[in-house]
């Protein structure tokens, strides 16, 4: 039998008024469905969260009346689409407390973001032998544009190690940074394990070193409030399909001096001011690196989901997510089979496990048929896979819409599986 | 329940818990990796290939989830004594089967027929199929490892 740790959960300040799920779960049609002739437990929000109405709507709404191409044109409908958009710039800011809209560019996610960062603070500021250093438990996605970077200057990629907990080793973070650290690279949580990282911490220490400091905030945004301005961070990245809104939509916040400073990325319209076959004079901030048509209903909606998450309240919502892991936790302990990956102190809504020797494909596929959705594989995280020698884990994440008779339900899963494979 | 259990057959559990020739195979003159970067399953399979081209021993190793396990331990079962080109009709039909596609039934498949639950679960057709795309790899001696992707 496996111990168990059952993680220190850190204090949200709750909001003005607990999370009425009840209501919450009205607003969520998706979530009203059986799935294998038994209710929907949607279990999966860290993969993507279910949409609200009002986001479902602002996109019906949008294309039935609004929608015309953005910044150009002088017609009405170009008009409406265009301040409807620039709106989201604007929601996105102060939700994040970056001090310019300037300071926000709107990309398809945080891949997207990191891949941006890369290929233009990256280039223009990485050298040969100079260094980039990530952790442990980052996602593919803050991963592999670093590496890719690394090979085309011929830059070193050096990894924070994670303890069996899956926390950083902080105390190892002063001899990895040196002079040569050009960036370094975090999740503000970890995706595959739960973990919330003390980047403020880091970001002091990187800056004390003369590094710059990317965050991925992509599984942060949704469960817990985020103040760039307050974490010191020169780049933050988050993809708008975690957070109730729609795919394809993201935004990477920088620095404005840094942003400024970068070459711009894709060319193309709207990234410039003036083109003749000569020489072409860039856009200013943000357009400069907004290239094409965007996309437009999707950003739209991620203004409205940014709307939505903000009427409940990030701090409600947080304190009913640490209530869901803390009992989801408790629960656990009654199967001796299941070990939970991840105990960090610091966690958010995610549960990562394994059921004694039966593969997690297996566990997802019998889960299903009781209709609750959970992930199974290596959550593109692949060294952390490595890092605890499995091939792939179970894992349950939370939303603001789950309760507690969901994870009930989820229990009973669990114990069908140990039931079919016995 | 009773649909699970069109997919998770007896047998299947069976082969899962133990796996038929599951070892290395010192005299092997094939051999090939197999490797589902969905889920993370890796395999290798080992094959002593005759002149005449006929499969006189195979065997796997590695780990997988269930289906996966059970559907190698099964082929390494079936295909022993057969030639390569057999070794890819039986394929050609295994797939159709785990597919749904050309409506077989499985019964030229013998033992491989109780995957056929597979063809309702069309995200673990890779799990049943990847030690056969790796058999391919090895017939073809491919020192590359193949993946389901």
């Amino acid at each position: 039998m496996n111990p168990v740790s059952e993680p220190r959960l850190h204090v949200v300040k709750p909001a003005v008024g607990a999370l009425d799920v009840a209501r919450v779960r009205t607003e969520f049609p998706i979530l009203h469905q059986q799935v294998r002739g038994k209710p929907l437990v949607y279990l999966d929000n860290a993969a993507t969260t279910q949409k609200p109405r009002a986001v479902i709507e602002a996109l019906d709404h949008y294309y039935r009346f609004d929608n015309a191409n953005i910044h150009r044109g002088v017609h009405t409908l170009s008009v409406r689409a265009t301040v409807a958009y620039e709106r989201t710039r604007e929601t996105i800011r102060d939700f994040i407390n970056a001090r310019s809209t300037k300071e926000v560019v709107f990309v398809r996610g945080a891949t997207e973001a990191i891949n941006l960062v890369a290929q233009t603070w990256g280039r223009a500021n990485v050298k040969a032998g100079d260094e980039i250093l990530i952790s442990e438990m980052e996602h593919h996605s803050n991963i592999v544009p670093w590496q890719m970077l690394c090979e085309q200057v011929g830059a070193k990629l050096k990894v924070i190690p994670i303890n069996d907990a899956g926390e950083l080793l902080l105390e190892q973070l002063d001899s990895l940074l040196t002079e040569r650290t050009k960036l370094v690279g975090v999740t503000h949580c970890s995706n595959a394990l739960g973990t919330v990282n003390p980047v403020r911490k880091i970001i002091e220490k990187a800056h004390a070193a003369g590094a710059v400091v990317l965050v991925d905030g992509a599984q942060a945004v949704a469960h817990l409030p985020v103040d760039v301005q307050a974490l010191d961070c020169d780049f933050y990245v988050f993809s708008g399909h975690k957070l109730y809104g729609p795919t394809g939509v993201g935004a990477l916040y920088g620095k404005e001096a840094l942003l400024d400073a970068m070459p711009p990325w894709h060319g193309g319209g709207e990234m410039i001011k003036y083109v003749t076959f000569e020489k072409t004079i860039y856009n200013d901030l943000p357009a400069k690196f907004e290239a094409g048509t965007p996309h437009i209903a999707g950003g739209i909606g991620l203004g409205a989901a940014i709307d939505y998450v903000r009427g409940i309240g990030l701090g409600a919502i947080a304190a009913h997510e640490h209530d869901l892991l803390s009992y989801a936790t408790q629960r656990t302990a009654e199967i001796p089979e299941m070990r939970i990956i991840g105990t960090a102190r610091e966690k958010s809504g995610i549960l990562s496990f394994e059921l004694g020797r039966i593969h997690p494909h297996d566990i997802g596929t019998i889960l299903d048929h009781q209709g609750v959705a959970i992930r199974t594989g290596h959550h593109c995280a692949m060294p952390v896979m490595q890092r605890y020698c499995v091939p792939a884990t179970a894992r349950v994440s939370f939303a603001m819409y789950n309760t507690r008779e969901e994870v009930d339900a989820f229990m009973n899963a669990v114990r069908k599986v140990i039931e079919v494979f016995r | 329940m009773d649909e699970l259990r069109d997919l998770y057959q007896e047998v299947i559990f069976d082969h899962n818990r133990q796996p038929r020739n599951f070892h290395k195979l010192p005299a092997a003159n094939r051999r090939a990796d197999g490797f589902n970067p969905l889920c993370g399953d890796q395999l290798t399979v080992y094959m002593k290939v005759n002149d005449a081209g006929v499969i006189e021993e195979v065997s796997f190793e590695g780990r997988g989830c269930a289906i996966s396990t059970a559907s190698a331990s099964i082929m390494t079962e079936t295909l022993r004594g057969k030639t390569g080109q057999e070794a890819q009709r039986l394929f050609d039909g295994f797939h159709r089967l785990v597919t749904g596609d050309g409506g077989s039934n499985g019964s030229e498949l013998g033992k491989l027929a109780v995957l056929g639950g597979v063809r309702d679960y069309p995200s673990r057709v890779k799990c049943a199929t990847l030690a056969w795309h790796t058999v391919q790899a090895a017939l073809r001696n491919e020192s590359s490892r193949v993946t389901t992707e």
